[in-house]
């Protein structure tokens, strides 16, 4: 029944005993609590902060309605962030404002014998600090948007929000294989999208 | 496993992840480690793939601490809201 864990920097079963018996400020106090960090996930994956919001906001929603049937074996927390990616992900679906491209076209070309088809060019060194920074995580803002949503999404959980191959697996209901073919490919092809701008002579 | 055979570019591509996660044994790591060793094309394609890794977690990554901090108030006043009502 309790699944709170020693390491919770916040007394996780009290706050859910006190949600359980419908304690107005223990709502208050989950969503002071939670917001800051699904609304960082969601902005990961919306493609705007208005977006962003109205997913933390049905995540919430949905947390509520969902909370007698909530079985408490992971953290309040856990279970949010879980609620917050599927709300993101229904967003998504319901939207496809643009048909998804093929991620095929980003990915390497061999020869018959398996040796690449374009040889690899050196990337430059990434700059550190200063305004190149803030222009280069734009860059690569928009360049990870052109992802196709199943690629982007695992690639947001797994190498930014460090979310392991399995907790991915279980959030996504999708097989641990999966997660890591997707993984890669979404990797590939990002960098394919960067290529242009850190490979070789091109500025 | 053949001996003066590398694998090829596509297998050493394919297996990039794993490589990088550990998840090789040691004898496919040695023959990574020996196609790197004479393909600069597949050496500049592991870097530029670290680097991928590394520039997506930069950008997403919010450079301050305003995530971890409060959400707009707004956002706070409305899911609060919309409980109640």
């Amino acid at each position: 029944m309790n699944g709170a864990t020693a390491t919770a920097d916040y007394d996780d079963a009290g706050l859910l005993a006190r949600l359980r018996s419908n304690d107005e400020a223990a709502f208050d106090e989950l969503v002071d609590l939670a917001t800051p960090r699904l609304l960082s996930l969601a902005r990961k994956m919306m493609p705007s902060e208005a977006d962003a919001e109205d997913a933390v906001q049905d995540a919430f929603l949905n947390a509520f309605k969902n909370l007698p049937g909530f079985d408490g074996r992971s953290k309040l927390t856990t279970w949010l962030h879980q609620i917050t990616v599927n709300a993101c992900l229904m967003k998504l679906r319901s939207r496809r404002r643009r048909p998804e491209t093929s991620i095929d076209s980003l990915l390497p070309e061999y020869l018959p014998d398996g040796h690449q088809k374009k040889p690899q060019k050196r990337w430059h060194e990434i700059a550190e600090g200063g305004i190149e920074k803030a222009e280069m995580c734009e860059l690569v803002r928009s360049r990870i948007s052109e992802l196709p949503e199943q690629y982007r999404v695992v690639l947001v959980l797994r190498d930014v929000e460090g979310l392991d191959t399995e907790e991915t697996a279980a959030v996504l209901e999708v097989t641990l294989d999966t997660v890591r073919t997707r993984l890669h490919r979404a990797r590939q092809a990002l960098k394919a999208l960067l290529d242009p701008y850190f490979a070789g002579d091109t500025p | 496993m053949i001996q003066n055979d590398y694998i090829t570019c596509r297998e050493l591509i394919g297996f990039l992840a794993d490589y990088l996660e550990g998840r090789l044994t040691e004898e496919q790591r040695h023959e990574f480690d020996r196609h790197l060793s004479v393909c600069p094309s597949c050496v500049n394609y592991l870097d530029a793939y670290r680097k991928t890794v590394a520039l997506g977690r930069l950008a997403l990554t919010p450079s301050d601490s305003s995530a971890q901090g409060r959400a707009p108030e707004g956002l706070l006043q409305a899911i609060k809201s919309a409980r109640r009502n």
